[in-house]
């Protein structure tokens, strides 16, 4: 273990105490957390257990009332909204937190590099950045998807790309601010290469405001997620996505609400959660804003 | 500040290109050929082949591009596929009732916005302040196709107060119109309203905790005016970065609401092109939509600037 690794690695540990330590209560990242857990385990449960299967047709059942039976109704199929919406639960969370990943893997690298390199690379990246800002947020997904036939994957990609230039942004403020820390001086002159450097020394250190920022974000994935699909720019039926499942319930509205409250309001609960443990979050990792 | 006006003018010059280079190859480069989008998979070669000869698809793409462009230029947007019309007059009568729409929401968001945020940040922690921060967790997270479908089903199917979708030109009478209005512009209005009158309150209370607002207090100026003469002009900065935002937050909810309440806008118009696979009419519907953001964001960065003085005399050094 080098010298260099040192104050890395209590750095990390002080921000491990922030997070998992006794340090004061957080009541908004734990009731955030835990409702987040619930709905996570619901919708691995759905992916293997529904009541009925969520595509399963009873014409005799078509647009049941809430019942026993059928604790959230049936659709113009006669399919069990309850099944379904637990079986599209997966959905919203993937494209969410996938969208996630897909920014924080194209934005974090792409801001360090800029950080690190003073040069055309930099410049190119940051103007690139500037240009995808200045893209209305829902333009990009409307674009990559009218073009190509969409599916689940797509979507991931086209709301993660929303979020890339705001990652790469931050990740260079951030890094900018650690390249002037004692511990890189001296891991320069050491010698060690920018890569050794970026992974090392400044990536360990930079985290904590990239994960606030993603923590808070993921609201905005789930939600511009759902809007594509709801406009038929996600997957595709007979998927029981929720953004989907509303925009089906459409004309059946006024003989049966139901099959889009059901959905609707159990994509709220997912936002509210996801919301409130991201706030939570920020209270625990940046003291400023508590 | 006239060099900052031109160098920004410039930039939203440099932006548009960009983008419609970018609108260009996405739409020519992704699998998916025009022509066999237009004819349908079962095609014969020789009727693709004539179809990509009158569209002029097998020109090198730059040249493509430059045509396009050129088109541009001259008030000529291309030609709609699917309703074999010149997509400009489609575009523009689309985009002057999305304006209404939009306009009237962003009004309200603006105006209601600031005053909510005001007032929650010198009511700190009264009941009105807890409960509209409340209200502002649970609207932001809301998304505002289910806010359409819920007043739908309330205003429209149970009581029916006002017409559940659809449009009336202003010749039907005031009336039509606006009832027509009324609840695209109120789903349109309460996620926005939820997120700038929150984002208010935190800039105001940031100023208000500031030492000239302590100054102003200890010098026995009015709470009033210490109010609408120090802390709100100061609280505006960041608020109309945040009313920026919003407004592209509120392009894509204009997207959503017009599909839902079947308004024929220019979001609906971008949708029925997707839909319907008329590549010209999204390519010009969405260069309009590109352009109008970065005329939106001009004119924040301007706003910004004349109320800030510090930027307007960095950039005229």
């Amino acid at each position: 273990m080098d010298r260099g690794a040192v104050p890395a690695a209590s750095g990390t540990a002080i921000m491990r105490r922030r997070i998992l330590g006794s340090r004061g209560g957080n009541s908004a990242l734990l009731f955030g957390g835990l409702a987040l857990a619930a709905l996570a385990t619901a919708a691995l449960v759905g992916l293997w257990y529904t009541p009925y299967a969520p595509d399963a047709f009873a014409v005799h059942l078509r647009l049941a009332a809430p019942s026993l039976a059928h604790p959230f109704g049936t659709d113009e199929f006669g399919r069990d909204v309850l099944s379904r919406v637990l079986a599209g639960a997966h959905l919203s969370l993937a494209i969410g937190f996938g969208a996630m990943l897909v920014s924080l893997a194209l934005g974090v690298p792409l801001g360090l590099l800029a950080a690190f390199d003073r040069g055309w690379v930099s410049a190119a990246i940051m103007r690139g950045a500037d240009l995808m800002i200045s893209l209305p947020p829902i333009l990009l997904g409307l674009l990559i998807l009218a073009v190509t036939p969409p599916n689940l994957g797509k979507t991931i990609l086209a709301v993660g790309l929303v979020y890339v230039p705001i990652l790469v942004r931050l990740s260079r403020a951030v890094a900018l601010g650690l390249l002037e820390e004692d511990f890189v001086q001296a891991a320069r002159a050491r010698g060690e290469g920018a890569v050794s450097i970026l992974a090392r020394e400044i990536l360990p250190n930079a985290w904590p405001p990239i994960i606030v920022e993603c923590g808070l974000r993921v609201t905005f994935a789930i939600l511009l997620g759902a809007s594509l699909s709801f406009l038929g720019l996600g997957p595709q039926p007979p998927s029981s996505e929720w953004g989907l499942m509303i925009a089906e319930s459409r004309e059946f509205l006024a003989q049966a609400p139901w099959m889009g409250l059901a959905p609707g309001l159990c994509l709220c609960a997912l936002l509210v959660a996801v919301n409130v443990a991201g706030e939570g979050l920020r209270a625990r990792l940046d003291p400023s804003h508590a | 500040m006239s060099t900052y006006v031109a160098r920004r003018l410039l930039g939203v010059v440099l932006v548009v290109l960009a983008t419609s280079v970018l609108i260009f190859a996405i739409v020519h480069i992704l699998p998916g050929n025009v022509a066999y989008a237009i004819l349908g998979e079962y095609a014969t070669p020789a009727a693709v082949a004539t179809l990509q000869q009158r569209l002029g698809l097998n020109d090198p793409l730059w040249l493509q591009y430059w045509r396009w462009l050129a088109g541009f230029l001259h008030g000529q947007m291309g030609q709609s596929l699917v309703m074999d019309r010149p997509a400009g007059p489609l575009i523009l009568d689309a985009l002057g009732r999305s304006a209404i729409l939009a306009g009237s929401a962003f009004v309200i968001v603006a105006s209601g916005g600031i005053a909510l945020g005001v007032h929650a940040a010198t009511h700190q922690g009264h009941v009105s302040d807890r409960v509209m921060t409340l209200a502002q967790f649970v609207f932001i997270a809301v998304p505002d196709f289910f806010w359409a479908i819920l007043a739908v089903v309330v205003f429209a199917s149970w009581l029916h107060w006002l017409p559940a979708t659809g449009y009336a030109p202003p010749a039907d009478g005031l009336l039509a119109w606006v009832s027509h209005l009324v609840l695209p512009v109120i789903v349109l209005s309460i996620g926005l309203l939820a997120h700038v009158s929150r984002l208010t309150r935190a800039a105001m209370l940031e100023v208000l905790r500031s030492r000239y607002v302590l100054m102003a207090r200890a010098k026995g100026m009015s709470e009033r005016r210490v109010l609408w003469r120090h802390a709100a002009p100061n609280a505006m900065l960041p608020t109309i970065t945040i009313l920026a935002i919003d407004f592209g937050l509120l392009i894509g909810g204009v997207v959503v609401v017009e599909t839902v309440f079947a308004y024929p806008g220019l979001g609906r118009l971008l949708v029925f092109a997707i839909e319907h696979r008329d590549l010209p009419l999204l390519q010009a519907g969405m260069l309009v939509l590109t352009t109008i953001y970065a005329l939106a964001n001009l004119a924040a960065d301007l706003g910004y600037a004349a109320l800030n003085p510090r930027i307007r005399y960095r950039a005229a050094a």
